[in-house]
């Protein structure tokens, strides 16, 4: 297996003629099996943890159930995108491409959850 | 060579790739692109379930117990936490699949020393277990549904029933494209043979799997455990 502990040779995303060329090649490298399999642990175990604290009614009861599924969730949802879509290896043009629109969509949830009262500014009076 | 230096960029390149004047291939840029948009999709999606959370009028109810006069029959909270928990691991092993079949078809070239490399180096295989496991999410998901519709929710009952068929319903239909994606990309494998050279076509396949697996780690939080 020792040559999957390479980062695979195809560089089919951004492999282009010219000045580009060697930037986008090398911002093209691919996580390891390796890593592959690591990634997948880190999600079973975090998944695993998510629905471990869902059955603790004294943690689901406190303040600090909310954020730490939030917190787990992007975790999660960062690792994937990282490594299983290569967004940390790749151009900062797909990565602008994502995150733009990503950073659109989360403001749009969260104004939405103030403007229909799910989440309040407490004023000090 | 053209006549404008500027023109090279954008001629297919030594595989039929279709590079820009970025140096980048047109049709990665368009999935990224499509990406992006999808994200806002199922964001207003997300944001209509969760504006609506709380405010049924009659049950079933997501986490809370239902009782008369509410429903005609004292009902248990209708969300089947383990079973979505199976679910969301199987969408999970389905993408660690993914990205070996993508790594297969780049290394398809690459001489296979063990049984492990060609494990591995099977492309067959690795597309094969995304198809099936994508396939056996979307079983969890026909049986959750068919569940919840015995028990009393249907998209017409509540506001809950309606912004949860509608944001699931949506999710699935993106697995059941992505499952039929994948199967074109094996019908071309068998025929003959996926090649490095293809890999952009299974790169591009692989991005618009894991992004629906990225929009499920979001659902399972805040539908199913958020309470």
């Amino acid at each position: 297996m020792a040559h999957h502990d390479q980062a695979p040779q195809g560089g089919h995303g951004a492999s282009a003629p010219g000045a580009a060329h060697t930037a986008a090649h090398d911002a093209h490298a691919h996580p390891t099996w390796k890593q592959y399999k690591w990634v997948a642990l880190i999600l079973t175990v975090i998944t695993g943890v998510e629905v471990w604290v869902y059955y603790i009614p004294s943690f689901v009861a406190s303040r600090l159930f909310v954020p730490s599924l939030l917190i787990m969730s992007a975790v999660k949802f960062a690792i994937v995108v990282m490594f299983y879509m290569h967004l940390k290896y790749d151009s900062r043009l797909f990565r602008a491409l994502f995150t733009g629109p990503l950073i659109i969509a989360v403001i749009t949830i969260i104004s939405l959850m103030f403007l229909f009262g799910h989440l309040a500014v407490r004023g000090g009076s | 060579m053209s006549a404008s230096p500027a023109l090279d960029h954008i001629q297919a390149g030594p595989h039929g790739h279709h590079y820009t004047t970025t140096g980048l291939d047109s049709r990665k840029i368009a999935i990224w692109a499509f990406i992006g948009s999808e994200c806002m999709l199922f964001a207003s999606l997300i944001s209509t379930y969760l504006i609506y959370k709380g405010r049924s009028v009659v049950g079933p109810f997501p986490h809370e117990v239902c009782n008369p006069p509410a429903c005609g029959t004292a009902l248990k909270p209708i969300l089947n936490i383990p079973v979505t928990s199976a679910s969301t691991f199987v969408l999970l092993m389905s993408s660690l699949a993914m990205v070996l079949a993508l790594a297969a078809v780049e290394n398809r070239n690459l001489p296979k020393y063990s049984r492990g490399d060609r494990i591995l180096g099977s492309s067959k295989l690795w597309l094969w277990s995304t198809c099936i496991l994508g396939a056996m999410f979307l079983g969890f998901q026909a049986y959750e549904f068919t569940s919840f519709v015995h028990e009393g929710l249907s998209i017409r009952t509540n506001l809950f029933g309606s912004s949860f068929f509608t944001l699931t319903g949506f999710h699935g239909a993106h697995v059941t494209a992505g499952v039929i994606w994948l199967g074109t990309l094996l019908a071309i494998d068998y025929k003959r043979g996926l090649q490095p050279a293809d890999a952009i076509n299974v790169d591009i396949a692989a991005l618009y799997w894991h992004f629906v697996d990225v929009v499920w780690i979001g659902i399972f939080t805040l539908v199913y455990l958020i309470q």
